[in-house]
């Protein structure tokens, strides 16, 4: 408990940058997720084809090699530098947002083709059939897959560690220094994932308790 | 020859709302604005063919229907009436011909056939109602968002609807909560939300228990009724002699036969239609 109490200023500012990493990272790879799933059943072939070169090349490319791309690779491009903690943000939004992408692919397919049938045949174009009919249903079906997206995302936050973002996987490098033994650092800051990690699951339980489709 | 069949001594003997306003001369002019231009053609399916892979679902498909007429299309199951009824609104793709509606060329994508479809209204086997949005939100749905209703008076107009089917007392329920029955005549009720110029009903009835057909089909009479242009595809001949304006009978992807009901069920002129009646009599 000293551990943790001598050494609050670095536990707290941590995990804040855990948070934010994780929370715009969160919100940005929704989006960007939402729209490349829907990209991949477009009935426009040039759309699925982007929607598919970019889940294909980023699902392929190793988190850490994106990170480094985004810490080292694109400050050399001369374009304007944010800083790193957006350039993690963006690294983890891009890298996230394909698995996001297909999961709600997977929850595309689970709807059944008569609603989409149903929506088009009132006068529905393909944007409002995805967003009022197709989406709000395939969410709640994925529901489970998406919220372990969102916890590999949480944990994968600490990969931004590799290019000093403080996060809170830093903690226990600078608490080492600091001569606190490295054991008991780790377990404090495990525990802390774990009740992060607690509370996306009792999130998830109450959007499906919430969401359920009837059928 | 001459002696009447059973079948048309039938018909005349109990003349229904439906067979009443048919047998009303169609140029009478009426308030209604759905029977106005009674006559003109609405549907024009002109040389179309459909190919699924090799299989050719539609061969040479040529049919007129015209304002306020019921089109009942029968046939063997794979005869191709279904993906017929389906083409009329491009929910499928055709590989030949020409479909025009109320004049117009069926647009190939994007906006303009979105709202060409709002134009017509499609009943489909499985109902297909929204499973996540309430009775009453179905129905509302497409009036506020293609047509750009306020949400009152869609919601205004959705109830009176929902009363005209008798399932105004379940509009807060969820889809699943629902009869079969009372699902289908919601989808009819979402469908008419539209205005449709013309209604398309893909076995609407194909997929219910028998004690549940009469209350569709009711509904389904009294819109026929009241002057709406329908293409009916279904196994319920009681309803093809009861508010039919005309039969389509289709086999092997083609149109076989086309008569009024009277004609058809008491005196078909092919062997395909004879065999397919032989067999729905014997039992």
């Amino acid at each position: 408990m000293d551990t943790l109490l001598n050494n609050s200023d670095l536990f707290i500012s941590g995990f804040r940058n855990t948070l934010i990493l994780f929370f715009f990272s969160a919100i940005f790879a929704l989006v960007i997720g939402i729209v490349v799933g829907a990209m991949r059943v477009s009935p426009v072939p040039i759309m699925r084809g982007v929607g598919t070169v970019y889940v294909n090349f980023i699902r392929n490319t190793p988190l850490t090699l994106l990170m480094f791309f985004f810490a080292f690779g694109y400050p050399k491009l001369d374009l304007p530098n944010p800083g790193y903690t957006v350039l993690a943000i963006i690294a983890l939004s891009v890298y996230t947002a394909t698995y996001v992408a297909e999961v709600l692919r997977s929850g595309f397919n689970t709807v059944p083709v008569g609603q989409a049938e149903a929506a088009r045949a009132i006068g529905l174009p393909f944007g409002p059939t995805m967003s009022l009919v197709i989406m709000p249903q395939a969410f709640r079906a994925v529901i489970p897959p998406m919220m372990s997206v969102f916890i590999a995302l949480l944990k994968n936050t600490t990969v931004a560690a590799g290019f000093s973002v403080a996060e809170a996987g830093t903690i226990r490098a600078n608490l080492s220094e600091r001569g606190e033994p490295a054991i008991v650092v780790l377990l404090w800051v495990a525990f802390f994932f774990v009740i992060l990690v607690g509370f996306l699951a009792w999130l998830q339980r109450s959007l499906e308790r919430r969401w359920k489709v009837l059928r | 020859m001459a002696s009447p069949t059973l079948d048309s001594m039938e018909s005349n003997a109990h003349e229904t709302p439906a067979a009443a306003a048919r047998n009303r001369p169609r140029y009478e002019t009426t308030s209604n604005p759905i029977v106005a231009g009674v006559g003109e053609p609405l549907v024009v399916v002109e040389g179309v063919e459909k190919y699924f892979g090799d299989f050719q679902a539609l061969k040479d498909i040529n049919l007129t229907v015209t304002k306020g007429e019921v089109v009942v299309v029968i046939g063997p199951s794979g005869s191709g009436k279904s993906t017929l009824c389906r083409t009329i609104n491009r929910l499928e793709t055709i590989n030949a011909g020409e479909i025009r509606i109320d004049g117009k060329k069926l647009p190939e994508e994007g906006k303009a056939l979105a709202a060409l479809r709002a134009d017509v209204g499609m009943v489909f086997q499985s109902f297909n109602l929204f499973a996540h949005k309430t009775i009453l939100q179905n129905v509302t749905l497409g009036p506020i968002k293609v047509r750009g209703q306020s949400k009152a008076d869609a919601e205004k107009a959705a109830m009176v609807l929902l009363e005209r089917v008798g399932v105004e007392k379940q509009a807060n329920k969820m889809p699943a909560q629902l009869s079969g029955g009372q699902q289908q005549r919601v989808a009819i009720a979402r469908a008419l939300a539209m205005k449709p110029k013309v209604m398309l009903f893909d076995e609407p009835t194909s997929a219910l228990d028998p004690e549940m057909i009469n209350e569709v089909l009711d509904v389904m009479i009294q819109l026929a009724s009241e002057g709406m242009t329908m293409i009916v595809v279904t196994h319920e001949m009681g309803f093809a002699r009861k508010a039919a304006d005309r039969v389509v009978f289709m086999a092997d992807g083609e149109i076989v036969e086309e008569a009024t009901p009277e004609e058809f069920f008491s005196a078909p002129k092919s062997d395909r239609a004879k065999d397919f009646l032989s067999k729905l009599l014997s039992h």
